[in-house]
């Protein structure tokens, strides 16, 4: 029943199922994606808003916690790295 | 009436609610409903009877007059009863006659070296990453700490194809055992340990071993685990690691209601100190999900009024309860955990505070003004239970907004306002 949609995460397409959320899509290109404040890299942990290691910019908005956050098509996503 | 949480207790909550003439507004920060549990319910393949009982609910819910505001964040109480929420980038403000608190459970994290590492995560973190869409076949994980959900997210993993090389719980086989004893009297809850067991065969299943380390360069590489005496390395791709479940109570503490031991006070009609507020299912307590479905439907109908037919349903929740404190005995923490973190191992994510800056604090407060620990986006809530548990440390409590939001949402005029009648 689902589709699937492209998405551009740190400038190179990706083509994932709807449904799927901006954190994992961002996964499947690699384990970690942010920066702490000391420059660590880090990846999602708690998978429900909680954590707050999941924060990409997604559509010029920084700062968003992308396992909240359903892929859409034309979506433009930019982590730390 | 206002519910916020669209997890089981709430959706119980908001259909009762609404099926005896409430009108109800069910707010929920994800984009779907089913909090943790029932998340991506509608998308599963797999007829099983809990899958059934969602199915069931959910279609309940979207028949009924509750209507759902989801990506919807509630970050602040302005008035008796009336709520500033944020919706993307829209402010909301709700008024109501009744809220329903079913704000749900975090898991308990605790710090050790490499905990923070890529590819660490809390069990039913991973679980949920995976039923959002992230892959695992053919990965090597590895599942540690402890609680019920240790099992039930090894059995999703390995469904979903990954290599499941091990389930660690730091729980003794001695203190799982009286809990063994009750899961033996309830027959659903013996089905599905059967089930995971079947699933799990091919896997190690261990109890009394806790993790000692997790070692990678720019992700998880191998994580090394003991039993107090022996020790053990096992390279794998994934960590799916935390202590349990605590509840989420920061919006329990913004409405002024009593806190106890971490928990929503409520007395036998699921209402907390406030007049007015009521408190569901993991946030009065651990329970799982069938005490979550009672408790939502005690405090839908209490509130709207319908308190015979509420009553009913006390002797049920009760004996859950009796259970869920079984549950809390059985994976009760050991002290060892307590010394898992080395001078250098990050306490504080957020603020990359690690364990040697905090020795000689002397509580939460103190901590915050000359670390910064607590004092990121997460505003303590996956550092604070640690702290509690490792220092006996009481939380400081909650100001809001209890969430992060846009400057404009506070000091503009709110796009939407919500009226509904008590």
């Amino acid at each position: 029943m689902s589709s699937l949609l492209k998405l551009t995460i740190d400038g190179s397409e990706l083509e994932v199922k709807t449904g799927t959320t901006v954190a994992a899509a961002i996964m499947m290109r690699r384990p970690g994606f942010r920066r702490s404040v000391r420059g660590e890299l880090r990846g999602p942990v708690c998978g429900m808003g909680i954590c707050f290691e999941c924060r990409a910019t997604v559509n010029g908005r920084t700062q968003q916690r992308t396992c909240q956050l359903l892929c859409e098509a034309g979506m433009v996503v930019n982590t730390d790295e | 009436m206002l519910v916020i949480g669209a997890g089981p207790a709430g959706i119980a909550a908001s259909v009762c609610a609404a099926e005896s003439g409430s009108a109800v507004i069910l707010v929920d920060d994800n984009p779907r409903p089913g909090g943790q549990i029932w998340r991506a319910a509608a998308e599963t393949e797999n007829g099983g009877s809990r899958e059934k009982q969602a199915a069931l609910w959910l279609d309940r819910l979207r028949k009924s007059s509750a209507r759902l505001l989801l990506s919807t964040c509630v970050v602040a109480r302005l008035a008796d009863r009336l709520v500033l929420a944020e919706n993307k980038a829209e402010a909301i403000e709700i008024s109501f006659g009744r809220a329903i608190l079913a704000t749900g459970a975090r898991e308990l994290m605790l710090p050790f070296p490499g905990w923070t590492l890529p590819n660490v995560f809390a069990p039913g973190g991973l679980q949920a990453l995976v039923k959002s869409g992230f892959p695992v076949e053919g990965k090597r994980i590895v599942v540690a700490g402890t609680g019920p959900l240790l099992l039930a997210v090894a059995a999703f993993l390995k469904s979903k194809q990954a290599r499941i090389e091990g389930v660690y719980d730091q729980a003794s086989w001695g203190s799982m055992i009286p809990f063994a004893g009750s899961v033996f009297k309830r027959p659903a809850m013996f089905r599905a340990a059967l089930g995971y067991g079947a699933s799990l065969r091919s896997s190690p299943y261990r109890c009394g071993w806790w993790p000692v380390s997790a070692k990678g360069t720019d992700r998880l590489q191998s994580v090394t685990m003991t039993n107090g005496t022996q020790v053990k390395t096992i390279e794998c791709d994934m960590l799916a690691c935390g202590f349990h479940l605590v509840p989420n109570t920061e919006l329990q503490s913004a409405f002024g209601c009593v806190l106890a031991v971490g928990k929503a006070q409520v007395d036998e009609w699921q209402r907390t100190t406030t007049d007015g507020v009521f408190s569901v299912g993991e946030s009065t307590g651990i329970g799982g999900l069938d005490l979550a479905l009672v408790e939502g439907q005690i405090a839908g109908l209490a509130a709207a009024g319908k308190s015979d037919h509420a009553s009913r349903l006390f002797q049920k929740r009760n004996a859950l309860v009796k259970l869920a404190r079984a549950m809390d005995r059985a994976f009760a923490l050991r002290p060892e955990l307590r010394r898992l973190a080395q001078p250098d191992t990050i306490v504080c994510r957020c603020e990359d505070v690690r364990w040697s800056s905090l020795q000689g604090q002397q509580s939460v407060r103190p901590a915050r003004l000359y670390t910064r620990c607590g004092m990121g986006p997460c505003q303590g809530r996956v550092c604070g239970a640690a702290l509690q548990f490792l220092f006996g440390w009481e939380s400081a409590g909650t100001r809001p907004p209890v969430y992060p939001v846009l400057l404009s949402t506070l000091i503009r005029e709110p796009h939407d306002l919500y009226k509904e009648k008590p």
